[in-house]
């Protein structure tokens, strides 16, 4: 098989906007509860999954949309679920955080961590039943100091197990910096348990493809787990709906919601001494000064932008593949908001 | 007196406490620079620093069981697990170990720690972050295990949770985290562990409830008040070790009892005061108890969660049928 940008960057694109438009459906209260979108790690995904056929399995985060969307399964099926109705990909029980698709072997879970387990199970079954079969298990970092995760990366080494352990390394462990809970280098970590790790940038999906095409290759062939160590940016923090992000996106619009209370706490004479509410200031000053030099808002980092700066140099076919995804989803949107709840 | 809501009551705990007793380490997930999920830790770090205000991996079992080093080593830590659905992987280190030191020892080493929760439902959050797990808590010998109802019964409460030479686990209902504000006193007060609370003296029918569970009993006997039914509330607060005694006296009262609480109906908690009931007050009963619970199903998403919920309609219906049997 051969790199085939184009088809890569279709993946990340459809899975930007079917993403766009879960957001939006979320800020208009259509969604419950938090929501974890997969923006940013596009290009991971998109580079795995391109390498997969029938009879492999994924072990998916709670950030499963854009895994699923690669893979094949029906967007309009993903969105109804996501918004609860009955004839959703999981029947409208799963929620964004629980979503499977048993024609393609996959499953997903709220509970950081448990891919790993689950992807070794996929894999030892795969080794009995369908040789040269692989799992894949997609988690982030902050997943990489929960012991089950652990537990299975040496479970898949031992057992020497067709698994390809997908670390998408954001540097956030929730909203907790990893670097500061983190003992050691994770690639060293997966070597210690015997596990050849590859570090590859998150961003470059051409990167991506290779690393991941020749681990899964040497999976096939017998030649046991593998780790990838990808660094992403998520544009939208942990979770949608993030304050300081949100804030410096469109400060015109939410610095009043924010500056007007502050303001008037800060005039109100009862409370807390002056200073002490003066240090309150400076805390959520620093804070939204934190955010503006923060990577996550700079799109320099989007791996869709990256990979479309090499397509550029057709821009009529680029436009053309574009507007031929856009049409597809608004069509998607359609379907899926004609047919109303179930 | 301050009015504050439950989570600037926990915070006010924690932060008097933290200054009588240098012991006290808090440790959990997002708790320091970030301030904890539900902010209840706001403001600790950067007042008492990262030595006592400690951010830890993503790692439950490591966090409740590092907590348990350091309570046997003679800290007194205040452990966080961010949502009820991310205990469960703690329950090895809850059942193998901290609920049996005090046993294994006979007694020469206690655990004196406390596991923070936020817990249940009502917050439109899908599973794993809206489980009630209160019964396989209470199930389990050697802990101690406290729900707070107020915001005053949240600092009063978690004040004797800290101090207690024995494990206790303090689950907080998130979904009154902010709905109730009330005058909570600075400076010390403490509220016994293992006493329930007769929230409101009645005549007819006894409403055993915890948690955010106790408003919706006390909006139920509002609206019986209009059918001249004269409603009991008693709230637990300490569901293990239980106050057999407040709820016995009280039924051989009435004759007439239910229960509530939104943990699944099997095997939920209910079951067990009925055992109770039946065991201590058999003959003064006038009708079987009813029980208005969630139902034996994982937590269900939005839609269906004011379904799953008891509210005060079904707790209602749960009373008449007491009383016209």
């Amino acid at each position: 098989m051969s790199l085939d940008l184009w088809s890569l960057y279709t993946l990340m694109l459809k899975s930007r906007l079917l993403e766009e438009a879960i957001a939006r459906f979320w800020y208009d209260g259509l969604i419950s509860g938090e929501m974890h979108l997969g923006t940013g790690e596009e290009a991971i995904i998109a580079g795995v999954v391109a390498h997969l056929r029938d009879g492999d399995a994924m072990a998916l985060d709670h950030r499963g949309t854009s895994a699923l969307l690669m893979r094949g399964v029906d967007p309009v099926l993903i969105l109804r679920e996501l918004l609860g109705y009955e004839d959703g990909l999981c029947g409208g029980r799963g929620g964004h955080m629980h979503l499977f698709s048993k024609e393609h072997l996959t499953a997903s879970s709220g509970i950081v961590g448990a891919e790993g387990p689950t992807a070794v199970g996929f894999a030892l079954s795969a080794q009995y039943l369908r040789p040269g079969a692989i799992a894949t298990a997609f988690f982030g970092d902050g997943a990489m100091n929960q012991g089950m995760l652990m537990e299975s990366i040496n479970l898949a080494s031992a057992w020497n197990l067709p698994v390809l352990f997908v670390c998408k390394d954001d540097g956030w462990a929730i909203t907790t910096q990893s670097k500061q809970v983190t003992g050691g280098d994770l690639g060293e970590r997966a070597r210690g348990l015997g596990v050849p790790a590859v570090e590859v940038d998150g961003g470059d999906v051409s990167a991506v493809w290779e690393a991941a095409g020749r681990a899964i290759e040497s999976a096939r062939s017998g030649q046991g787990p593998t780790f990838l160590h990808a660094r992403c940016v998520h544009f939208e923090g942990h979770f949608l709906g993030f304050q300081l992000i949100r804030m410096v996106r469109a400060p015109f619009r939410e610095m009043p919601g924010i500056t007007i209370p502050l303001t008037l706490s800060f005039l109100h004479s009862g409370g807390a001494a002056l200073h002490e509410r003066l240090e309150g200031l400076k805390a959520v000053l620093a804070a939204v000064l934190a955010t503006l030099r923060d990577p996550r808002r700079d799109s320099a980092n989007d791996p869709l932008r990256r990979a479309r700066t090499t397509l550029q140099s057709d821009t009529a076919r680029l436009e053309e593949l574009e507007e031929q995804v856009e049409k597809e989803l608004s069509n998607v949107l359609s379907t899926v908001l004609a047919g109303g709840p179930s | 007196m301050p009015k504050l809501n439950m989570v600037e009551a926990i915070n006010l705990a924690l932060r008097e406490e933290m200054e009588k007793d240098d012991r006290i380490i808090i440790l959990g997930e997002d708790v320091g620079r970030e301030g904890g999920v539900f902010r209840v830790t706001d403001g600790l770090q950067a007042k008492f620093g990262e030595q006592r205000v400690v951010d830890t991996p993503l790692a439950e079992t490591g966090i409740v069981g590092t907590a348990m080093g350091m309570a046997l080593y003679g800290l007194r830590p205040v452990a966080e697990i961010q949502f009820d659905g991310f205990l469960y992987p703690c329950l090895d280190q809850i059942t193998n170990h901290i609920g049996r030191i005090r046993n294994r020892s006979r007694g020469r080493f206690t655990c004196p720690l406390v596991i923070r929760v936020p817990y249940g439902g009502g917050i439109h959050a899908p599973e794993h972050h809206s489980e009630s797990p209160e019964a396989i808590l209470a199930h389990t010998p050697g802990i101690k295990v406290v729900i707070p109802s107020t915001p005053f019964e949240a600092k009063g409460l978690l004040v004797s949770s800290i101090r207690d030479p024995d494990p206790v686990i303090f689950l907080e209902p998130k979904r009154i985290y902010r709905a109730i504000r009330e005058d909570v006193p600075e400076g010390d007060y403490t509220i016994p562990l293992g006493k329930a609370r007769l929230v409101q003296e009645g005549k007819d029918v006894t409403a055993i409830a915890w948690g955010a569970m106790v408003r919706e009993v006390l909006n139920a006997a509002e609206e019986l008040k209009r059918d001249k039914i004269d409603l009991e509330v008693i709230d637990l607060r300490t569901i293990s070790p239980m106050d057999v005694d407040a709820i016995t006296t009280s039924v051989k009262k009435t004759g007439k009892a239910v229960i509530v609480h939104e943990a699944p109906r099997t095997c939920g908690l209910g079951a067990e005061i009925i055992a109770l009931i039946n065991e201590k007050a058999f003959l003064s009963l006038q009708a079987p108890i009813e029980r208005v619970t969630g139902f034996d199903v994982p937590v269900p998403l939005l839609k269906s969660e004011h379904y799953y919920l008891p509210n005060p309609k079904r707790i209602v219906v749960a009373v008449k049928k007491v009383m016209s049997f």
